[in-house]
Parts: C-alpha cells; structure tokens; sequence
C-alpha cells in the first residue's frame, strides 16, 4: 500500500534537542528516520554511518596514475626520440604528469561519486513542500520520520517527537 | 539556538569573530551581501574600472592575434618577457587559495574559516589569468591542443619529457580541481541562498545549481568524506604545481635559472605573494561591507604572520643563489649576480629588495601589524615585490648569458603593459562578480564555528 504522505516533519531549534529526540526516536525503533541539519553535526547522529568516498577515490587514483603513466611510455615507444643512448622509459621524467593524473582523476570521479551517492541532482523533494524546511539551510534541525517507517502511526513515537518540543510539526505530502 | 560565542574578555581582538553572533546572525550577514546588493555606487564603480581593463585586454588580444608576438618587447635573447614574468606571477597569487583552504584545514586551523571562500574564488580567477598567458605566448594559439596527447594524424606526442609540458597538466589539474573544490564548499551554501532569496526567479537560479542540496545527514557524511579528501588532494597539488613551474626554470642550463634552490624558493614565493594579495584585497573589502566582526583583527594577524614567514623563506633563496654563485667559483653564475646588483636593470633589483626584503620587516612589531593602513601598504609592496622578481629573474638571466656577442636589452611596448592591466581588470572583474552573486564567506563552516561554542571546536 502506497502511503499517502512523505512523512511527519519537526524542526528543532537546538542542536541538543534535535540530537536527544533523534535518539529517543531511535530507540523507540524507528528504522526509516531522516534528518536534515544546517551544518555537519559532530559527532554524527547515526551511529556506524559510513562511506565508501574514500575507496572509490582511491581506486580512481590508482586508475589515473597507472593511465597517466601508461600514456607517458606508451608515447616514448611510439615515437622513440633517442637522445644519446638514454633508456626511453625515462620514468624519473615522468612522475610528474602522472602525479597530476593522478589527483584530477581522483578528485573528479569522487566528485561525481558524491553525486550519484546523494542521488543528485534532484530538484525536487517532499520535504520541500513544507514552507518552515526553508529553515534547514539556515538554522533549523529536522527530522522526519517517514511514512513507510512501521510505527509511523504509533502513538508512542509520536509522543516522543512532541515531548521533544519541537518548534513546528507537520504532516508532509509525499 | 546555542549560546552565541562569547570573546574571552582577556583578548578581545585575538577573537576569530566578533561576539554576539548566533547562525541566523552570520548567515543573514553573509548571504545579504549577494541577495540585497548593499553599496551599489562601490560596486558599480569597481566593477565599470575593472570591466574597462577588460576590454583593454580583449583589444590587445584582438591585435595580438592579428600581428603576432612581434608587437610585444620580446625579443632573442629575452624571448620570455612579459608573457611568462605575468604567468608565474598570476599563478603565486593563485597559491594562497589552495594553501588556505586545503592545507589549513588538514592542519585545523580555524582561522581559515572565515576567508577560504573568498580565496579561493581568488586562486580561480588568478589562475584563468595565469593561464592566458602561455596560450598568448605561443605564437600561434589556435594550435594550443597540440600540447595535449590526442590521437594526432601525425604520429605525434607532446614531450613528456619536458617541464613546460609538465605546466600544461599542472595548470589545468590545478584549475580544474581548485573549481570542484570550490564548487563542493559551495554547495550547502548555493542552498541557502535558495532558501533565502527573495524572488523566485533567484531563488531558482540558485537552485538548480545548489542540485536540490537539503542537508540530509547522510549526505553529509559523504560530503564531509569528500571534502577532506579533497583538501588531501589539493594540498601536495598546490605545492607540485609552483615546483613545476621553477622547474620551468631551473630545468634550463641558462646562469641563474639552473638551480635547485628554484623549486622549494618558487613555493614559498607563491604562498607569500597569494597571502600579500588575499591582504590586498581584503583589507578594503572587509571595511566597505563592514565585515569586521567575521573577519577579525586576528585574522589579518595571522595573515601577516604567514606572510613573513614565508617572505623569509624566499630571502633564504635570494642569499641562497648569491652564495652559491661565489661558492660554486663558475663565472657565469658570478657574473649573472653582479649584473643583476649593477648592471642595467639594478633598478629593478634594488626596488625588488626594497619590496619584499625590507618592507616586511616593518611587521615585526605588532603595533604595525595591526594598523591595517601600513598592513595594506606593505601587502601592496610585496605584490609589486613579487612582480619585480620575476622580471628579475626572467629578463636579468636571459639578458646576458655566455657569449658577450649574443647580449641584448628588453624594453616591454605599450602592448606589453595593457596585456598586463588588462589581466588585472579580469582579475577585479571576475570578484566583483562574485562579490555581487555568490556569498563570500562559507555559511555553512560559520555557522558550525558558531554552534560549536568556542574558538576551536
């Protein structure tokens, strides 16, 4: 059954606040959570979150260095310049090509990695029909539990969201 | 709202920012500045100087294009001139931005919170301007994809061999990663502005390139990730590329240039030279959109700081390549020394030495340091300072080389200097522009700065 609503959506003036009923609502079980802060909260509010952004870069690093090197003694066989004798893979002369291949490769598929991770771009959201998320690149915390979440229509989750004093709660359209 | 930063009394101006400020406080500052276009008569009086520079620029472009290099000084000896002195000198002041922004972070300096934007669009812009120049240089520019290795009907590759083909990746890694840097701070910014803006018509502009950025907490664990990772990358990048660029030089067998001092004294030179602009411009910037409270005393303190540091590391590399010439006993490298003191160009040296040797000393005491009038003057010598020594080093070394019979002079043409103004037009220009349309300051880092409570979080 498809759900009528995107979720119930709470903006919490405080970082303190917003991280306890985060928590709380955590521990009531809720598994379809999502947040939405002004600025990186340290430490995170999901435990065991992790990325993959490290990995990926460092394979594309890799990739870019062994391609940036390839290019460099592919070229000195196909067009040999012989300068007295010298060996053609003069590797010395071409650490610094592959070192600049090596962080441009790095650095645009971690880029477009991001992209693809956070599903951009992506214009349009739910959360964005409520008119108060204006807040949430300025300074306001939110958190929305989503109606596909099971207690979404438990009472007790919902009492824990309004004993948390939220500034504004409100139903979101999905 | 968390409680706002409060200034430890004992030190008011060795705050990082000014006290009372809450997130919507140094957010509604910020991003004011681009929605509601305060000060107009300065803006529009900046930007009609700087755009006039452009079009000065376009027009010795438009002529250089049609008569070929010949209308700039260069000559055989000097055939590096202008072209090359402007190159490097852009590319330095470019320096600052990636050092603030990627070496200070990894070091946890907070200080560069408040000025990693604004730098950064500063080493962007520095950079479109350095890299104009080879391009004009070449002679015939609408060959210039002959450097990049393309599968050419020719057979040919580009000498990879080569410190110059070694520019060629640098500069356009270095371009290209300091613009996704630049872009991915921006992003949660581009956001607020979204948020903010007024008009929908902004508020769409802003959007679409913000990518529908709404500060999901698991987008920012990725987005933290790639941040850092980053600023990783950026930070050997930005030292590789001025080491390339002296390699451009020392490389070369010519007396003066043929020294391995160049590489680490290039470096220095490009963080002293990028830090005496950031102050440059600053200065001004901060009092005319009364920025103060953001961008603190301290801050220009520790601006300063960097500066002298690093100008000693480049007098270390002037007093390097005199005692190696004496010590290395090669007559030449004496000879390129002593006409450099007293032959036809000691202008430009002693006002070289003047500049960036002892009108830095002046920042020793701290009452100087923090009057921002002799602060400013004093940037503005060692951005000139820094000019002067690639003149110096360019043009005194190709001069007079071996043979007394292959000697010869430079003089820089009309062409030369505009080409000059002009690239310092589109300099100006381009922050302008992003003065009026994009927040200066990362909101997003001031308001966690904020938050956090406490000088260093």
């Amino acid at each position: 059954m498809k759900a009528p609503n995107h979720g119930l959506l709470a903006a919490f003036t405080s970082e303190t606040s917003f991280r306890s009923a985060f928590q709380n609502l955590r521990e009531a079980g809720c598994v379809r959570l999502e947040a939405y802060t002004p600025y990186p909260v340290e430490p995170g509010v999901l435990p065991g979150a992790t990325t993959p952004m490290a990995w990926i870069m460092l394979l594309a690093g890799v990739i870019g260095a062994s391609g940036g090197f390839f290019l460099q003694w592919f070229a000195a066989r196909d067009y040999p310049v012989n300068v007295g004798g010298r060996p053609l893979n003069s590797w010395p002369a071409f650490i610094p090509i592959t070192f600049e291949l090596t962080v441009l490769t790095a650095a645009l598929v971690g880029v477009l990695a991001f992209f693809c991770l956070a599903g951009f771009p992506r214009l349009h959201h739910p959360v964005f029909a409520d008119p108060r998320f204006k807040r949430a690149s300025q300074d306001r915390f939110f958190i929305c539990i989503r109606a596909d979440d099971p207690l979404y229509a438990s009472e007790s989750v919902r009492r824990i969201l309004t004993e948390a004093r939220p500034e504004s709660i409100a139903e979101v359209l999905a | 709202m968390k409680s706002p930063v409060a200034a430890s009394p004992a030190s008011p101006d060795e705050a990082l920012i000014a006290p009372g400020q809450t997130m919507e406080s140094v957010t509604r500052t910020i991003s004011d500045i681009p929605l509601l276009h305060p000060y107009p008569r300065f803006w529009w009086t900046g930007f009609v100087v700087a755009f006039a520079l452009v079009l000065l620029l376009l027009a010795s472009i438009a002529w250089l294009f049609t008569r070929g290099i010949g209308i700039w000084g260069v000559n055989v000896p000097v055939a590096w001139g202008f072209a090359i002195v402007n190159f490097v000198w852009w590319i330095g002041i470019g320096h600052a931005g990636t050092f603030i922004s990627a070496i200070l972070l990894l070091l946890h300096q907070t200080w560069r919170t408040s000025i990693n934007r604004f730098t950064e669009a500063m080493t962007l812009f520095a950079v479109a301007c350095a890299a104009l120049f080879p391009i004009l240089h070449l002679g015939r520019p609408q060959f210039f994809y002959w450097l990049l290795p393309y599968p050419d009907s020719m057979g040919l590759w580009p000498q990879f061999r080569s410190p110059l083909e070694w520019d060629v990746f640098a500069v356009s890694t270095y371009a290209t990663v300091s613009l996704v840097f630049w872009y991915v701070g921006l992003l949660p910014d581009l956001a607020t502005m979204r948020d903010r803006a007024a008009t929908r018509f902004k508020a769409r502009v802003y959007g679409l390139f913000s990518l529908g950025w709404r500060g999901d907490v698991r987008h920012w664990v990725h987005y933290q990730k790639l941040y850092v990772l980053l600023a990783g990358l950026a930070a050997p990048l930005v030292i590789s590329v001025h080491t390339i660029v002296g390699l451009d030089f020392a490389i070369a067998i010519l007396p003066g240039w043929h020294s391995t001092i160049f590489p680490p004294y290039f470096v220095a030179g490009a963080i002293f030279s990028g830090f005496s602009m950031v102050l440059t411009l600053i200065i001004p910037l901060r009092a005319v959109y009364k920025l103060q409270g953001l961008i603190t005393a301290r801050h220009l303190d520790l601006m300063a700081k960097v500066m002298m540091t690093t100008g000693w590391i480049v007098i270390y590399g002037y007093v390097d390549e005199f005692f190696n010439a004496w010590r290395s006993g090669d007559i030449f490298d004496r000879f390129v020394d002593v006409n450099r003191a007293i032959g036809p160009y000691a202008g430009y040296f002693w006002a070289l030495m003047l500049c960036n040797v002892v009108a830095p000393q002046l920042l020793w005491s701290r009452r100087l340091r923090h009057n921002v009038a002799v602060l400013f003057v004093v940037a503005l010598l060692v951005n000139v300072g820094m000019w002067i020594e690639r003149f110096v080093i360019v043009v005194t070394s190709l001069h007079r080389d071996f043979l007394p019979s292959s000697w010869g002079m430079y003089h820089a043409t009309f062409w030369d200097y505009s080409t000059l103004a002009g690239t310092v037009g589109l300099f100006v220009a381009l922050l302008f522009l992003f003065l009026r349309f994009l927040p200066a300051i990362s909101m997003t880092e001031m308001r966690r700065f904020v938050a956090s409570g406490k000088a260093d979080p």
